[in-house]
């Protein structure tokens, strides 16, 4: 245990970051801009290095919580400021970390407008996802996960496409909405338990009905943030129209907010009600599997098609928690990770070019790889771990996610299954028409070859990609005790029937 | 009970009436720059109020400790409930002198009478707060009304402000006809207007004596008037809309809170045995208030009227925890004023720092692009309007919490639910002037007023709104003490 709040340190410092932007950075210019880039980047870095620094205090044999900072905030209402992380959440700080850094780099490309605020925007997102993840007081928790809301809908807004507005108020009404059912629910929550400490929850026991009802608000939430089929149509508008830096951090962390919140508060806290209602889930997550791989084939815009591949995937993530077993649950686990990678290189990926050329319309180009070769090797890596090649990332998850499903019942699998092959396809002929055929356009053929800071954004998202995907363990060993004691407590709290 | 010590428990009042009485010779006096220093002073009276409010010497005199005092016989009390929303009005009032400086001059209306109708408007609130008998509720009421309808009319030549206050004036003098009915009816079948008294009578009388329902209707809808609660709201958007806009955020703010008050020590304190038949009818209002304040403040266009429409959903929440009525929901209704406030004051700063060549910014269109030219005002409507929206981490969010986990905790769960959707489509708004600030390009040339007042208002409201995240508790623990005091056993 280090003898400093680390958890605090790292949702706070990205802050302190867009305040020293905020206040130190006067005036427009180019000057200015520039300022305002190195601070971020910087202090996304230190960020991120300083996260780093969690999984060498983290002892993944112990399965309780651990770095537990508590302090009074409102002591009135039993409201406390309580951080910590367990197997399953340091994960999602590192990954929130190691993004950010990625999305100034894309960002400092990208955008040119009101570069100032971008970067305050983008360093607010950064501590608001890293304090869900370490949220151990439900008020505490909802704060930042709603939180998330204000600088993702001004970065849409204000930095994204044509139907940004559209898209902009799609993204938070519907979210908003979600959220606030979960609120009633965590009202309710916090009445039977008397306090808002998450710890207390878990393994609190709600009355049947009750948590039928609970279990219910909470799906609402995590179902769009998720989003899963059929609360998924925020998504498509929300990424085409975002920035490219804004798609990553949506696709890479703010879906997995969902995911997470499956585990630790469906899960954990109502597992009764969870595994009553795992057939509903398994079944929507299999729907979303085939019926957005196949809206995903019917795709012109690569953004698109790149989003109702994220549902389908976070499909696979749905599918291995509700499966109950321990495959499916870790399998989910490395569809996340995987996923966050894989997902964030291939928005970057999109944004590459359309930073050259910008359109996203797939016809519109063509050939590139005669011109662009090394760009078509690092859109192929992962493009590939997108479609589960073994050797990456994405093979992993997948293969766990199945097994476990099979292992729940063997048509779930032969559906998933499907899904696979049908991600193949998609991808595989995403990945024809953008790059093989002649070299006809002439302002195709003008655009460069990758640039070095496009390198420092894809090489170390690539050496994650192929790491986890040759030698999963060392991610796989941080998450799994913690991932066991979950499974058991859960299926011995729900009765033991399932699994 | 002796005069002195009677004295001593209205000395607030009495200070702020004798220095009322005294700007008003100021005014006359003083010839140049007249309204600054009557401005100054009254700000200056409010803290002496306060000062005198919450000195220790008086209160040590009372011996009340936190035992609510009467004074003229069971005429006026003074109990830890007043003493909060006291030092809350006392504050919405100064800071509406504030914001009311540079508005006043570029109308060239700037004259000394309105920092003193203000105060007597204030001085109006305070008494009806203390209130403990229904004579001196009503008087009360009135001078605090015939403040207001005075205030609505201030910009004469103005047809809008004249219509305004006209209508605010018939309609406003038909709630108090209206409430003199019902307390008419009371004192008929009661025999008294004490309200002590009157709970006695209430809990002995046969609970559906129908004279007395009738006269707790009438006055439940008088005050429902005065609050701006739906089925009583009409005058609000127009009068909003045609007051001068530092007039208009003054009526959001300060009566708004002074009539919520009375209105929880009169449906708590006399009314108490009769809560059967006055939850139903609150609980009615609140949530009709938040359906019709979220969804009519979608359609709306000129920026004042949503402020109006975004008022009366926000006393629908105020209303919701009103109804709940317990400890809980009320400690969270005074929290919930206490945020509101200074909310509403932020965001009237912002529509009054606005101008279109020197003219005042109305139509919600015209923030189009502010946000290039004015990025700190754009920054500061912005966290005034995600706080409306209650999206946490601000301070509005933290306002609808307590409400809602009250009515949760109350088992009042579908009103929980209603609150809370409705509280998603008023986002809906909320986010129309952000999105009309941020994502559209500017038309025309939108300045600032450099006004000193407004700008301080505005910069203090936003701080407000973040730093009560981080350190609520003196608004929480004083919220809850003021209820505790007020409820006891």
């Amino acid at each position: 245990m280090p003898n400093w709040p680390i958890l605090s340190v790292i949702t706070f410092l990205p802050l302190v970051g867009a305040l020293l932007i905020m206040l130190c950075v006067r005036g427009e210019g180019k000057l200015q801009e520039k300022a305002a880039q190195q601070i971020a980047l910087w202090v996304s870095l230190a960020t991120f290095v300083i996260s780093l620094l969690t999984l060498k205090y983290f002892d993944p044999a112990n399965t309780g919580f651990q770095l537990v900072e508590n302090l009074v905030w409102i002591p009135a209402y039993k409201i406390a400021y309580i951080k910590g992380v367990d197997g399953i959440s340091v994960w999602f700080v590192i990954i929130s970390t190691f993004l950010t850094p990625i999305c100034v780099l894309s960002a400092i490309g990208g955008v040119h407008k009101r570069v100032k605020e971008f970067m305050i925007a983008l360093l607010l997102l950064e501590s608001m996802m890293v304090g869900v993840f370490t949220s151990l007081d439900f008020v505490l928790f909802y704060l930042f996960f709603e939180g998330i809301l204000i600088p993702m809908f001004l970065i849409i807004g204000i930095w994204g496409g044509e139907k940004r507005t559209y898209a902009a108020y799609k993204f938070f009404l519907y979210t908003f909405l979600g959220s606030v059912l979960m609120l009633v629910a965590i009202f309710a929550m916090v009445q039977h338990v008397g306090t808002t400490d998450m710890r207390a929850m878990i393994g609190a026991g709600f009355p049947k009905e009750m948590a039928v009802w609970l279990w219910l608000a909470f799906f609402a939430s995590f179902a769009v943030k998720t989003p899963m089929w059929p609360f998924h149509t925020w998504l498509p508008y929300a990424h085409v129209e975002a920035p490219t830096a804004g798609s990553v951090i949506l696709a890479g962390v703010l879906l997995k907010m969902g995911g997470y919140g499956f585990i630790r508060i469906a899960v954990q806290m109502l597992p009764e009600a969870s595994v009553k209602f795992a057939p509903l889930v398994i079944g929507l997550s299999l729907i979303a599997i085939i019926y957005t791989s196949l809206v995903a084939l019917a795709q012109s815009d690569m953004k698109k098609l790149i989003a109702y591949s994220s549902v389908a995937h976070m499909g696979y993530v749905t599918l291995g928690i509700f499966s109950f077993n321990q495959p499916g649950l870790d399998g989910a686990m490395m569809v996340m990770l995987s996923h966050t990678f894989v997902s964030a290189a291939l928005f970057l990926c999109v944004g590459v070019v359309y930073d050259r050329l910008h359109t996203r319309d797939i016809a519109r180009y063509g050939g590139m790889a005669h011109n662009m070769p090394k760009y078509a090797l690092v859109f192929m890596l992962f493009m590939l771990a997108s479609v589960g090649l073994p050797g990456t990332s994405g093979f992993v998850g997948e293969f766990l996610s199945m097994q476990g499903a099979y292992l729940a019942n063997s048509w779930y699998a032969f559906i998933a299954a499907t899904g696979v092959v049908l991600g193949a396809a998609y991808m595989l002929w995403l990945y024809r028409r953008l790059f093989y055929g002649d070299l006809t356009k002439d302002d195709v053929r003008a655009m460069p070859d990758l640039n070095a800071r496009e390198y420092a954004m894809f090489l170390p998202l690539l050496a994650l990609v192929l790491w986890i995907g040759i030698y999963p363990a060392p991610f796989r060993n941080v998450f799994a005790p913690t991932a066991e004691k979950i499974l058991s407590d859960t299926l011995k709290l729900a009765g033991g029937s399932h699994g | 009970m002796d005069n002195l010590h009677s004295l001593m428990i209205v000395l607030p009042e009495v200070s702020l009436a004798a220095l009322g009485l005294l700007l008003l010779l100021v005014g006359l006096v003083n010839r140049s720059n007249t309204t600054h220093v009557v401005s100054a002073l009254t700000v200056l009276s409010f803290i002496i109020t306060a000062a005198t409010l919450i000195s220790p010497h008086r209160l040590s005199f009372l011996m009340g400790g936190t035992a609510p005092v009467f004074a003229f016989g069971t005429m006026f009390v003074d109990d830890t409930l007043a003493r909060f929303i006291k030092l809350l009005i006392l504050a919405a009032s100064a800071l509406s002198v504030f914001l009311s400086g540079g508005y006043l001059e570029n109308h060239k209306i700037a004259r000394p009478e309105y920092p003193v109708l203000i105060l007597f408007a204030t001085l109006g609130m305070m008494l009806m707060v203390s209130a403990s008998d229904m004579i001196a509720l009503y008087v009360g009421l009135e001078l605090q009304s015939l403040a207001l309808y005075v205030l609505a009319a201030f910009q004469r030549d103005d047809a809008k402000s004249s219509e305004s206050g006209l209508k605010y004036f018939v309609l406003g003098a038909l709630s108090s006809g209206l409430l003199l009915y019902g307390i008419s009816l009371l004192y008929g079948y009661a025999g008294t207007t004490d309200f002590v008294k009157l709970s006695f009578v209430f809990k002995d009388a046969a609970p559906h004596t129908i004279g007395l329902t009738i006269g707790l209707v009438f006055v439940t809808a008088a005050l429902a008037f005065k609050v701006s609660a739906v089925p009583f709201h009409m005058w609000t958007p127009d009068v909003y809309e045609g007051a001068p806009t530092p007039v208009a955020a003054f009526f959001a703010s300060a009566p708004k809170m002074a009539a919520l008050v009375l209105f929880l020590r009169l449906l708590r304190e006399p009314f108490m045995p009769l809560a059967m038949e006055w939850q139903q009818i609150v609980v009615f209002i609140a949530v009709a208030s938040m359906l019709l304040g979220s969804f009519a403040g979608l359609a709306q266009k000129s920026v004042k009227r949503l402020m109006a429409y975004s008022s009366i959903a926000n006393v629908g929440y105020a209303l919701s925890a009103l109804a709940i009525m317990n400890k809980d929901g009320l400690s969270a209704m005074l929290i919930y004023l206490a945020i509101y406030f200074v909310n509403t004051l932020g965001a009237f700063g912002v529509i009054i720092s606005l101008r279109k060549q020197g003219q005042q910014v109305e139509a919600i269109e015209d923030f189009a692009g502010i946000a290039k030219k004015n990025p700190l005002l754009a920054l500061a409507m912005t966290v005034f309007m995600f706080s409306l929206a209650g999206v946490p981490p601000l301070a509005g969010f933290f306002g609808k919490y307590f409400i809602f986990l009250a009515a949760v905790k109350a088992g009042m769960v579908p009103l929980a639910v209603i609150a809370v959707v409705t509280s998603v489509v008023a986002a809906f708004y909320y986010l129309r002037l952000i999105k009309v600030m941020y994502f559209d390009e500017s038309k025309q040339i939108i300045d600032a007023c450099p006004c000193f007042g407004v700008r301080a208002t505005v910069t203090l409201a936003a701080l407000y709104m973040i730093i009560f995240t981080v350190w609520p508790q003196p608004i929480i623990d004083g919220a809850i003490a003021a209820i505790s005091g007020f409820i006891r056993g």
